[in-house]
């Protein structure tokens, strides 16, 4: 009898057990999260502003036309179906009927057309809607973008942060956008709408009621809290002040990673796509010699800066485009640690070793404000071109402006970068190779580099549309840069998501520098 | 001297060195290298040169020092301190956001320093040779040599991270939902670790010019009288010694003030705190001239007319300072 019981308790308790696993599989509505940022944005518009800091509540404010998942798939979003014609110089997009903005007012395709005309004239990321010449409206639900040539990288920078769709008319009267009042105060048609900003301190974001998406969002609000100091935001992170943030310092990860009820995570990064590298002004003796540069890269022990300096938290990164991009080519030539090769390079070079077996004197930068990212690595090279007979003298900048001065200036040997990929290689790769963008200005060709084949093959690569086309075009550009080396890439910089356990927190190749509609937590906080 | 010509000479002599520390600030600050354009490429990814020179162009960046300095001057003139670079909006704006944050947290910071600072100087004064005078001295010594961002990150770590009792960071809870009484209460809780921090740093000069103080008042005449009296200890140590003492304790108190802004400025920083020296130290790094200058030329102008006060509030006090030391 006791036994019979015990039974029927047990399964009294299994089916209640199943049917609170049942209810935690369905997403739950209500509850807010609070995110820590340790960046300030400039304003909240990311149509003419780019950055992480901008883009984590932009995308939350702006709908844009399409989304992206974590396998580079995309999926309808503003626009619930889009088509290709088969020239590939139109791409017309199919709105939905029932999003507002948070003012009420509805989006058409006028507003499309309208913010990827501004974003075209004013975001950095020229490439982008580089070929696009105009987009057409024949009806309110209709938009059809007209390009130039070919646009491989067009479906990506319809997604996220890259084209968030701005209202016609609020930014359309007249005023410069860059500088509009309303981008303190901007209004949308996302998931969330703007409670309140407290610029450098916090941005509230509430429900948007009206939002276009049945059901969602999932969370009352969303509040960005900003702390410069990467030591306080770790430290809310791991009493529960903040329930979610983006890290870079690997001591941090280490730490945050220890902590119960804390997930963290590299996922969510593919998009930005973060390389740590050392840049060489190949237009400079030595280093305008590419056996110079190899001799470098060969007295390089990646393993130990991943492992020992990283504390395995970084990703490898041996070539310009992000390793988890389909485009990477895993064949491209690598470099690992060979002390007799690199001296030999440097006999063949013509720099010998004098009598105190030195060969030369070099200077290396480094980007200042990314000290705890960049971890110990540039007193590591350092020590390890000295015994290779290179002397490497240290030269610190006391802030971004006079980093950013000298090597937009030329005015530098090798220095230590932090670069992102943004996604498509046209976006954020080509910048640095593309003989046509040496420039003086920061992240563009500042490292001098000329090959007429590599020109061509970016070229190409950023006018055709098949995919496999492009990657074997890629492929080869990989093949060339890793022989010639006018950049030595390091690692991939550990961009780390956390946040807490209790939250179900989908992570597209934007992590949360996309709508978050579809965030929830599973249990009351 | 009349009183009124006396605030009125010191009026003009404040007007001309606030001016000195405006022109002084904006040539220091545009010797640095790179400009505000930099920093909004860096934030931007990186931009091309055409927008580089539209943003120098808009914020007059292309102009001759001199020009950007005289334009810069007649517009404080007119009550305008510019627009933020990074902020795109008025500093004047930016600096009313925070300026309630940095006084609070000042004021309670002095007012802590004082009292506690005083309390523990008497009490050590009394017996000069006595375990709690050692400790004071020790305490006081520490506590002024200690960095103050290395106490506050100390304090941080001992009373949010090993006992948890007050927040990291910040003024206002972020997830604070509630009426002005709870605001209140949640304010006063983010409140005491860094008034906490600043105080510490005050209250070693409050605890060794009162000890000092006392000391001297202590073996004085009338004490000794005060006693032979039959005075209790108390009413001699606090109602005849103190009295004479606090002259120096609030003079003092006056002259800190501008150490006292520039404390708060890492104390902000390092919890967080949203007020000028937050606002301030952010703005060095962007190049963000409109807004550090602005910050800059209101703090000099608050320590002018807070000198003034003290100054002023002497002459009430003490006649012979009003008839020049006759």
């Amino acid at each position: 009898m006791l036994m019979k019981r015990r039974t029927l308790f047990g399964a009294l308790a299994s089916v209640l057990a199943l049917g609170i696993g049942l209810a935690t599989a369905q997403p739950r509505t209500g509850g807010e999260m609070v995110i820590v940022s340790g960046e300030n944005p400039r304003h909240l518009n990311p149509a003419v502003q780019s950055g992480v800091a901008t883009a984590v509540p932009g995308t939350q404010i702006f709908a844009s036309p399409l989304r992206v998942d974590e396998n580079w798939n995309f999926h309808p979003y503003l626009a619930q179906s889009w088509d290709w014609s088969d020239d590939g110089l139109s791409l017309t997009l199919n709105l939905v009927d029932n999003a507002v903005f948070h003012d009420g007012v509805p989006v058409t395709s006028a507003d499309v057309a309208f913010s990827i005309m501004t974003i075209k004239a004013n975001h950095p990321f020229q490439t982008m809607f580089g070929p696009v010449e105009a987009v057409d409206t024949p009806d309110p639900h209709t938009a059809i973008i007209r390009l130039s040539a070919p646009h491989p990288a067009l479906l990506l920078a319809l997604t996220g942060a890259l084209c968030p769709i701005i209202p016609q008319h609020v930014y359309g009267d007249g005023q410069d956008v860059r500088d509009h009042p309303a981008n303190n105060a901007p209004v949308g048609s996302g998931p969330f709408r703007l409670a309140e900003y407290r610029p450098g301190e916090q941005i509230t974001l509430e429900r948007f009621d009206d939002f276009f998406i049945d059901g969602r969002p999932y969370l009352d609000g969303i509040t960005i809290r900003i702390v410069r100091d990467a030591a306080s935001v770790t430290l809310s992170l791991e009493s529960g002040e903040a329930d979610a943030g983006i890290i870079t310092d690997a001591s941090a990860i280490t730490r945050l990673g220890a902590t119960d009820g804390l997930t963290v995570t590299p996922r969510g990064f593919e998009g930005i796509g973060p390389i740590q590298w050392l840049a060489f002004n190949t237009r400079v003796a030595p280093l305008d010699d590419v056996r110079v540069r190899q001799a470098i890269a060969y007295s390089m022990d990646r393993d130990f800066i991943l492992n020992a300096l990283m504390r395995g938290v970084a990703a490898s990164q041996q070539g310009p485009i992000i390793e988890s991009s389909p485009f990477f080519n895993p064949d491209m030539p690598s470099y690992n640690l060979d002390l007799d090769r690199a001296n030999a390079l440097l006999d063949e070079a013509g720099y010998p070793r004098d009598a105190d077996g030195n060969r030369f004197t070099i200077t290396m930068d480094t980007i200042p404000g990314r000290d705890s990212a960049l971890g110990n690595v540039p007193e590591y090279l350092r020590s390890q071109l000295r015994e290779v007979g290179i002397n490497v003298e240290l030269r610190t900048s006391p802030d971004f402006p006079t980093w950013a001065g000298r090597l937009a200036s030329g005015d530098f040997q090798m220095s230590m970068d932090v670069v992102f990929n943004w996604g498509d290689p046209v976006i954020g790769v080509h910048r640095t190779y593309l003989s046509s963008n040496i420039r003086p200005v920061i992240w563009s060709n500042t490292q001098g580099y000329v090959n007429a084949r590599v020109d061509e093959l970016l070229a190409e690569a950023g006018s055709t549309l098949d995919t496999d086309a492009r990657r074997a075009l890629y492929a080869e550009f990989q093949d060339i840069v890793g022989a010639e080396l006018p950049v030595y890439w390091i690692n991939a910089l550990p961009y780390h998501h956390v946040f807490d356990d209790r939250i179900e927190l989908p992570l597209s190749i934007w992590g949360m520098m996309q709508s978050m509609d579809e965030v929830y937590w599973t249990e009351d906080r | 001297m009349g009183t009124l010509r006396y605030i009125l000479q010191r009026l003009f002599y404040g007007l001309i060195l606030i001016t000195g520390v405006v022109v002084l600030n904006f040539f220091l600050i545009h010797a640095a290298p790179g400009d505000a354009a930099e920093v909004i490429a860096g934030e931007m990814g990186g931009i091309t040169e055409e927008m580089m020179a539209e943003i120098r162009a808009n914020y007059g960046l292309d102009q001759p020092i001199l020009v950007q300095l005289g334009l810069y001057l007649s517009q404080i003139l007119r009550g305008d301190l510019g627009m933020s670079y990074h902020f795109n909006q008025p500093v004047t704006t930016l600096i009313g956001q925070r300026v309630g944050a940095t006084i609070l947290l000042a004021l309670s910071a002095q007012v802590l320093a004082m009292v506690l600072g005083v309390v523990l100087g008497v009490l050590a004064a009394r017996k000069p040779q006595g375990i709690l005078s050692g400790f004071v001295s020790v305490f006081s010594t520490v506590g002024y040599a200690a960095p103050v961002f290395w106490t506050g990150l100390m304090l941080v770590v001992l009373f949010s991270v090993v006992v948890p009792i007050f927040p990291v960071e910040g003024m206002i809870s972020a997830r604070f939902r509630g009426d002005a009484f709870d605001y209140a209460l949640n304010v006063l809780h983010h409140l005491v670790l860094p008034a906490s921090t600043l105080a510490i740093l005050f209250l070693a000069q409050y605890a060794r010019l009162s000890r000092a103080a006392m000391i001297e008042v202590l073996g004085a005449d009338y004490v000794r009288t005060a006693r032979a009296k039959g005075l209790g200890e108390w009413r001699v140590t606090f109602h005849h010694a103190l009295r004479n003492a606090v002259l120096p304790i609030l003079t003092v108190a006056g002259i800190q003030f501008g150490n006292l802004i520039s404390g708060a400025l890492l104390v902000e920083t390092v919890f967080n705190w949203p007020g000028m020296g937050r606002l301030a130290f952010d703005s060095v790094l962007r190049r963000d001239y409109p807004t550090l200058l602005g910050v800059l030329f209101f703090a000099s102008a608050v320590v002018v007319i807070a000198n003034l006060l003290t100054d002023l509030s002497y002459r009430l006090a003490d006649p012979r300072i009003r008839t020049g030391g006759r």
